[in-house]
């Protein structure tokens, strides 16, 4: 997505030289995140939906839920899976085809900050054991790039399950039945809020921008959950960090995660 | 991982764990530097019941031709599961997780590797997971460095990998399989020991923010641990019996 851009070499050094007075090309602090803004029930096909810009990135998220066959050895729990494209649309350097390693790193991170944090309460959405569960489809796509996809996704997906009402099936004769008026809100334990820093010589900057992105030895993104716990975590890039960096994006990401979980609070709050 | 309910005791009134284990003790580790004939640098690896074989080639002419930097070598590595080496028949394409984890032991190992010494040329490094048993990921870049290092490849530091994780409320050394599906956390760790760096972090499952810390502590414990076996392993091969 972002290893093929290429990027002025002059841009690079003014923005490790900014770095060096403390300062970020775009004016943020080096733990402030970009303005994040989310619209849910964008799509009303959908059971639940958010169209999330952080920045200029853009992600329009839809939940579809559904009844499906359990897991085989998960006849007691529902079904979540999340999904991440990027698209053709979203960035000159974006083709068609099938995902690369990029963004199949992408959805999968974005899945598993969701799936550890234990957010959907997976248990209470069996229709039948052993037969018939309730499938949990988050599908993200980028329909605009300026870095840190990581994060946009994982907000548009939360925002989307947060507003999502999903329909009542009950067996009869051996297959899932929709109930009618039987809607309700997913059930939800915890707001899982994903941060993704960048490294760029020894500095750690919170939610790089696409030059940032581009300019980045490595990168981090850690989920944490409503109890300020941390749940997810992925390293990714060239580069590597040292134990005290480790640590401290951890501290960072509970503490810039809870400024986010408030906005995200507010979905679940106008939703209902 | 997922929480699953089983009735396996993960760890008991004594502290031992489900494969009789100290909370501290990594599994038997058995490292062997070279083995292949053709590669031109190969390890293999025994860690606990994953076996795994490292070959490396390279530097050599990049092929597709586009894919090569001026400027630099590049990297490749396919990490890739035999259809026997797990319970239920592994479908043989690359699955999206063997991506993923290719990826992630890509990006481990390149601040390691001079790869700026070598430009327009690529260094393949082929890994085959012919048994798996929790933890392939560290036990496969953990054989990866030390088949890299066989091939004469220049390198700043090895890179050694061990998991760390979190089971019946415990911090936990190198989580085998079941310790994995049924315990809380698991979080493998990619260490260059020399130049104190963490070069492969990932983590599911929830920590507190004081178990965080005390989990990458103990990885990077067990990655110090590894890194001694890749060292002996090199200097069998090359000094043979152990003797500089």
């Amino acid at each position: 997505m972002t290893s093929t851009s290429v990027i002025d070499e002059l841009k690079k050094s003014q923005i490790l030289e900014l770095l060096e007075q403390g300062k970020r090309i775009d004016g943020r602090a080096l733990d402030e995140p970009r303005k994040l803004m989310i619209e849910i029930n964008a799509i009303p096909k959908a059971n639940g939906s958010a169209r999330v810009r952080l920045g200029d990135s853009e992600v329009v998220c839809g939940v579809k839920i559904q009844p499906d066959r359990p897991f085989p050895d998960m006849g007691d729990k529902g079904i979540f899976i999340c999904t991440a494209e990027l698209l053709p649309l979203s960035h000159p350097s974006v083709e068609t085809g099938p995902p690369g390693p990029d963004v199949i790193e992408l959805a999968r991170v974005v899945d598993r900050g969701i799936r550890e944090s234990h957010m959907i309460d997976l248990s209470q959405l069996v229709i039948a054991k052993n037969k018939s569960v309730v499938g949990v489809f988050a599908d993200n796509v980028v329909v605009d790039y300026d870095g840190n996809l990581f994060d946009a996704c994982a907000y548009a997906a939360t925002a989307a399950i947060l507003s999502s009402k999903t329909p009542k099936w009950e067996m009869k004769d051996d297959v899932p039945t929709l109930v009618e008026g039987g809607e309700s809100s997913v059930p939800v334990t915890t707001i899982p809020v994903s941060v993704t820093m960048g490294k760029i010589g020894n500095y750690i900057i919170v939610d790089p921008n696409g030059d940032e992105w581009d300019s980045m030895d490595a990168r981090i993104t850690i989920t944490t959950d409503s109890n300020g716990n941390i749940c997810a975590l992925q390293k990714g890039g060239t580069g590597g960090f040292t134990f005290d960096e480790v640590i401290k994006c951890g501290e960072i990401s509970v503490k810039v995660g809870s400024k986010i979980r408030e906005k995200l609070k507010q979905v679940k709050e106008g939703g209902q | 991982m997922g929480g699953r309910d089983t009735t396996l005791v993960l760890l008991d009134e004594n502290g031992i764990r489900c494969d009789g284990r100290k909370v501290d003790e990594p599994r038997r580790i058995m490292i062997k530097a070279g083995g292949l004939k053709n590669a031109d640098g190969s390890a293999y690896i025994e860690f606990g019941d994953n076996k795994i074989l490292v070959g490396v080639f390279g530097p050599r002419d990049v092929h597709p031709k586009h894919m090569s930097n001026t400027d630099t070598g590049i990297l490749r590595v396919r990490y890739h599961m035999e259809p026997f080496s797990v319970t239920e028949r592994k479908n043989p394409a690359p699955s999206r997780r063997e991506i993923e984890i290719s990826k992630v032991i890509k990006e481990a190992l390149e601040p390691a590797v001079m790869l700026d010494k070598f430009p327009r040329t690529a260094v393949d490094v082929f890994i085959e997971v012919l048994q798996a048993d929790g933890g392939t990921r560290c036990a496969a870049l953990s054989a990866a460095s030390v088949a890299l290092a066989d091939a004469g490849i220049p390198m700043r530091d090895m890179v050694a990998a061990c998991a760390a994780g979190k089971a019946a409320d415990t911090i936990i050394l190198d989580v085998n399989n079941e310790e994995d599906q049924a315990g809380q956390a698991d979080m493998p760790i990619g260490y260059m020991p020399s130049l104190e760096k963490i070069t492969l972090l990932q983590l599911d499952g929830v920590l507190t923010p004081a178990e965080y810390k005390k989990c990458v502590e103990t990885g990077i414990h067990g990655c110090k641990i590894v890194y001694e076996l890749q060292k002996k392993a090199l200097t069998e091969k090359y000094f043979g019996n152990g003797e500089k």
